[in-house]
Formats: structure tokens, sequence, C-alpha cells
């Protein structure tokens, strides 16, 4: 489950700070996940401007409601990155819906697959970020760098059958993307 | 997860098999390579008692170490090797192969081999297919590089909403952004952008000069000389139990630079960021009160709230150094934060004269009279073009003067970024592009005294 790298010691005094309004906290919290959130919403939107938007309602809504992050339930970081999911989401389902009535092209069932791939897309993208850096560097060695297994292994100094383990748990973290219907799921694989 | 139990079993094959020669097991990864040695192919030692195929299993994972003497078998009925004899592997050998299967990063014959096998086998196929639908969803991260501004515009959108009862002190604010995109710039490097060369350089009796380093030891510099501030606020010296040459900056970065066996490497980052957040984090608490503490150069000192400001301006200046060695564009601050900046080189100028003066290096006072404390003095009017900019009237013939439009003698136009490079010792006085009006012994010691205030 949990990963023990975070300690959850750094996320109950963040949020505690959060809470006393700390202005040097909101700062340390927007160094610390900016890219993540920014990434993600842009992920979902593929738009600069609507990702900077999302970045600016994440943080605002956790620098005014910091309680309703509750460390028991993860990470601040999985936390944040359902929460970015969300806004996301819903900020893409609002602009194809008005594009929608406004005569646009396409049914409610493409604007539905539509939201569904970008928020696939956006998951995944957390997922590769947040799984153990051993999986993520066997498959970017095996997908960006198109190495075959045997050359992964040689490259990371494991055994072939270390190799073939990782890309294919590697996957199959990320295949589970496409489960979680909605962005509780978040941080699940992490 | 099924899988997981096939995996260990097949874990201990494989140690058993290693046994036999270096762990280079399978049959070879390429069809070229096949070929070389197909008189091995399917009749290798087969250890494969254990690995729960079948006793009446057709050839088994070629071992292409074994010699043709070694494994006199005749070959079970392949006729016709020309094109490389199809490939049998066990189920669980199979399945293992399945990512690098749907990432296409296995051998052709292997390729060949799990295709077979997904047309009977419902399991892998099912996971197949998942799997190939996964590594669609790998995707090259996006750029990490965000808008600086971003960060200024989202805090403050949400400190409007949410007045912060612990506010950052004013004065905190340009190193708050300053350290924030630097830490944005070091983001994505790379061993090779941590290790390459910079050049520092700064003025020292009106001599350039430089030292030569690395990215990482541009941070460490940063690291041991905001360790100042930390010190003055009683937090921890990044030094530790290291003894400072000599409590300045210069001495205190040599000294950390030389205690270490290994040149600084990436691993600086995290302790300057810490320390970067906890010196933001310490003023806003002691707020008012802190404003009166001194910070201690060694040579000199300054009020805390000038020290932020030098941090955030040598923070800068050594963000542009690493950007310059790596070959990334950096911008200047924004415009408030560079006029704080300028307004802080402006107002420690006439201390800076002064010295000069006593040192013999800048001009006498040519009248016979010293500017009373607190009368206004003859003046030089400093004036800053671009973003940021503004105009300073800088008293010339003593500290405690103040500065004088009416005792104007001298007038210097300059762009604000050009006057903080000749503050930071990274152009030379001659250079700098600077219009002149006036006195030009006034000017010449107000260019030479600007760069003066540089330091490692």
């Amino acid at each position: 489950m949990a990963k023990k790298d975070a300690p959850p010691r750094w996320d109950r005094k963040m949020q505690q700070r959060l809470a006393r309004g700390e202005a040097a906290a909101l700062g340390e919290l927007y160094d610390r996940f900016a890219s993540l959130v920014h990434g993600l919403a842009h992920r979902v939107l593929g738009d600069e401007r609507a990702a900077d938007g999302i970045t600016r309602d994440v943080f605002t809504h956790v620098w005014e409601h910091p309680e309703t992050y509750d460390p028991k339930q993860g990470p601040l970081r999985s936390w944040v990155a359902g929460l970015t999911h969300r806004m996301a989401v819903q900020r893409l389902r609002a602009t194809e819906t008005a594009a929608l009535t406004e005569g646009g092209e396409g049914s409610t069932e493409d604007l539905e697959r539509k939201v569904r791939h970008a928020s696939v897309a956006a998951r995944a993208d957390y997922i590769v970020q947040s799984m153990p850096a051993p999986l993520r560097a066997a498959l970017e060695l095996a997908y960006f760098q198109r190495r075959d297994y045997r050359q992964a292994a040689t490259d990371l100094s494991i055994t072939e059958d270390e190799a073939r383990r990782r890309l294919r748990l590697g996957l199959q973290l990320l295949s589970t993307a496409h489960d979680a219907g909605a962005p509780p799921g978040y941080g699940g694989a992490a | 997860m099924s899988g997981a139990s096939g995996f260990e079993a097949y874990d201990g094959h494989d140690e058993h098999d290693e046994g036999h020669g270096g762990g280079h097991h399978e049959e070879p990864s390429t069809p070229e390579h096949r070929k070389g040695h197909k008189g091995d192919n399917g009749d290798g030692p087969v250890d494969g008692a254990g690995n729960g195929a079948g006793p009446d299993q057709p050839p088994r994972i070629p071992l292409p170490r074994a010699s043709v003497e070694d494994t006199g078998r005749p070959l079970p009925v392949l006729d016709e090797p020309p094109p490389p004899a199809p490939l049998v592997l066990e189920h669980r050998v199979l399945k293992a192969l399945l990512g690098a299967w749907a990432l296409a990063a296995c051998s052709a014959a292997e390729t060949a081999a799990v295709e077979d096998h997904l047309g009977v086998c419902g399991s892998c196929a099912d996971e197949a297919l998942r799997l190939r639908e996964a590594v669609g969803l790998l995707q090259r991260p996006e750029s990490l590089d965000l808008d600086p501004g971003l960060r200024t515009r989202v805090l403050a959108g949400c400190l409007d909403r949410r007045p912060p009862r612990i506010p950052l002190p004013e004065w905190a604010t340009p190193y708050d952004a300053e350290t924030a995109r630097l830490d944005a710039l070091l983001q994505d490097f790379g061993d090779a952008e941590w290790h390459a060369p910079v050049r520092l350089r700064w003025f020292e009796a009106d001599e350039a000069t430089s030292r030569r380093t690395t990215v990482a030891g541009v941070m460490a510099h940063l690291l041991s000389v905001d360790g100042l501030v930390a010190v003055a606020l009683g937090l921890d010296d990044p030094m530790g139990e290291i003894p400072p040459d000599a409590p300045t900056p210069a001495g205190r970065t040599e000294s950390y630079w030389r205690a270490s066996h290994f040149p600084p490497t990436r691993s600086v980052r995290a302790p300057w960021r810490e320390q970067s957040h906890d010196l933001v984090r310490t003023v806003s608490f002691t707020g008012s009160t802190s404003g009166k503490l001194s910070v201690a150069y060694g040579d000199f000192a300054l009020p805390l709230h000038d020290a932020m400001l030098d941090r955030a301006f040598e923070c800068w200046v050594h963000a542009e150094d690493i950007a310059e060695a790596v070959d990334y564009p950096y911008a200047p601050p924004s415009p408030r934060h560079l006029n704080r900046m300028i307004d802080l080189a402006a107002r420690v100028l006439p201390a800076a004269l002064a010295e000069r003066r006593r040192t013999g290096l800048a001009s006498p006072v040519p009248g016979r009279h010293l500017a009373p404390a607190g009368e206004p003095g003859r003046s030089l009017r400093l004036e800053i073009e671009g973003l940021g900019g503004g105009e300073w009237l800088i008293p010339l013939d003593s500290p405690a003067a103040v500065g004088s439009a009416d005792h104007e003698v001298a007038h210097v136009a300059l762009d604000g970024v050009e006057f903080c490079h000749l503050a930071a010792g990274h152009v030379s006085p001659a250079e700098a592009a600077a219009g002149q009006l006036g006195d030009r012994e006034a000017i010449r010691d107000v260019l030479l005294a600007t760069a003066s205030l540089s330091r490692m």
C-alpha cells in the first residue's frame, strides 16, 4: 500500500501549517506539488491556460480548506492529485458541454469518450510518476529508448528475468488507470 | 495477483540455470545469433524437470553455451531449420514475457512464441490485451518548466481569498521567489548539468576575478553563504562541523568545497532548498522583531531584511551563471523585486565609496568639507531604466549625507539588469553601457564602487 518514503509527518505538519494560515507553508506546498498539479491538468485539458487555471483553483482550495484533507486516507500527494483530477475533468466536461450546446460537432457519447480518455491518460501519468523508480526506469528504457528487455537488463545491471518482471509489473500497474471509475482510486497504486 | 507466484517459481528456475554459465541462459536474442548456433536448437541439456512442463514437452529453452558434444541427442523431428525453428516455451515463461512482448522488447522468436500461445491460452490473452492497452498510456512526461510568474499569481490569488495569519514579510518575498525560480531550473538537471563547469566572477581591488567550479559547486556556495542568515536566525549552520577559513562568504564556501572528498553533486540541492524554505518560514515568524537582527558577513554586516534581499540577489546572479553553463534561458527577477535589489545597491553605495576613499581607491573629496551628517551633499543621480527602474540620488562624500538634487554633480543612466550585472561583477565598469553626464571622476568612482559590491 502506501510507501514509506513520504513520511506522513510532513503531510500532517503541512496541513497544520496551512490551517494556521502560514503563507510560507503555502509556498512550500506549491513548490512541492505545482508541477504535478499542472502536469495532470494539462494532460486532461491539453491547454496551457486552462492548466494554469486548474493550478490556481487547486491551490486555492487547499489553502482555503486544508481541513478537507484527511491524513488517514493517504498521502497528501495522492489527495492533491485526486483533487486536480476531479477539477480538471469537471472543467473539461463543462467546456465540452458548452461547445456542444453551442452547436459544436459530435454527440454526448463523443463527449463522454473524450472525457474518459483524458481522465485515463491523466491517471496513467500519475501512476507512472508514482510507481517505484526501478519499474519506471525499465519502462522508459523499453518504450522510449526502444531497448529490448535483454539490453534493458544490461543497462540496469539486473537479470533478464528481473527485467521481464519489471516490464510486466510496470504495465500491470499502468493498466489500472483504466479501472477506477472515479479519482478516489488515485494513489491506490502508489 | 496470480502472476506473482508464477514469477517466483520462474525466478527459482532461473537461479538454477545460472549455475550453468553466467546467466545468459535463454535462446540468443537475434535470429542471426540463432543461426550460428542452430545445432543447439531444442536439444540443450535441459535441467527442466522442475519447471512444471509435461515430460513429453518438445524442444525446451535452448542453451547457447552447450556444446554439440554435450548434446548428442537427436533433434526432435524438426526438418526444416531455415526459418528459425519456432521457439516453444512453457506457459509461465510466456506469461513472464508478456510485459516485454507488449512493449515489443523481445526477440522475434519469443514474440512468435508468445503470439502462438495467446491463441490457446485465455488468461494470457486477457493479460496481453490489458498490457498492450497499458503501453498506449505511456506518454512522454510533459515539460515541467512552469512559468515562474504562475507561482506569484497563484500564491497572490490564494492570499487574496484567505489573508494569511502569518504572512511573508515583504522584504522576504524576493528571496522566496528567486529560490523557487532557481529550484525550478534545477528540476530536470541530469548529471551532465550538475557537473557542468561554471566560472564564478566578481571584482576584487578593481580587477575582474574568477573561480572555477561546477553547477553543484555553485549550489554548495549558495548553501554555505545562505547559512550566514540561518546562523543569525538561530537555525542550524549548514557548515556543520566544518570550520570556515573565515566567517565570510568566500571563506565559508572554500572550506565547504574543501571539506568534501568529492566534488559537490546534485545531493546539495535538497539541503539548499530545505534551508531556503526554513529561512522564509523563520523570518515570517520572527516577523517585525527580526528586522532588527543583523547578519554578519565577516567584514561587514547587513540588517536581516537587507541580508535577505542580498541573498535573493545572489540567488538570481548565480542562477544566471548556472543557466548560462547549461545553455538555458533565464529571465531577470520580477520588476518589483529587481527594484528592491537595485535599491539595496544604491543604499550601500555611499558606504562603499567611503571605504574606497579610505583605502585610497577612490578620489578624495574635492571640496574641503565633508557634508555633515543628515545634510544634503554632492550627489550623483542614478537613473535606472527599464522595468523595475527608478531614480536614486547617491550622496558622494559621506554615507551620512543625504542625496540632494540641488547638489547633483553627475548623472548616470543604465538599464536595471545591466546595473545588477555591474554590481555582481559580471560586467566591468568600463564596459557597462551607461549614459553619463557631468563629473566624470564621480561617475567613475560610483561605477567602480558598484563593481566593488560584488564578491564570490
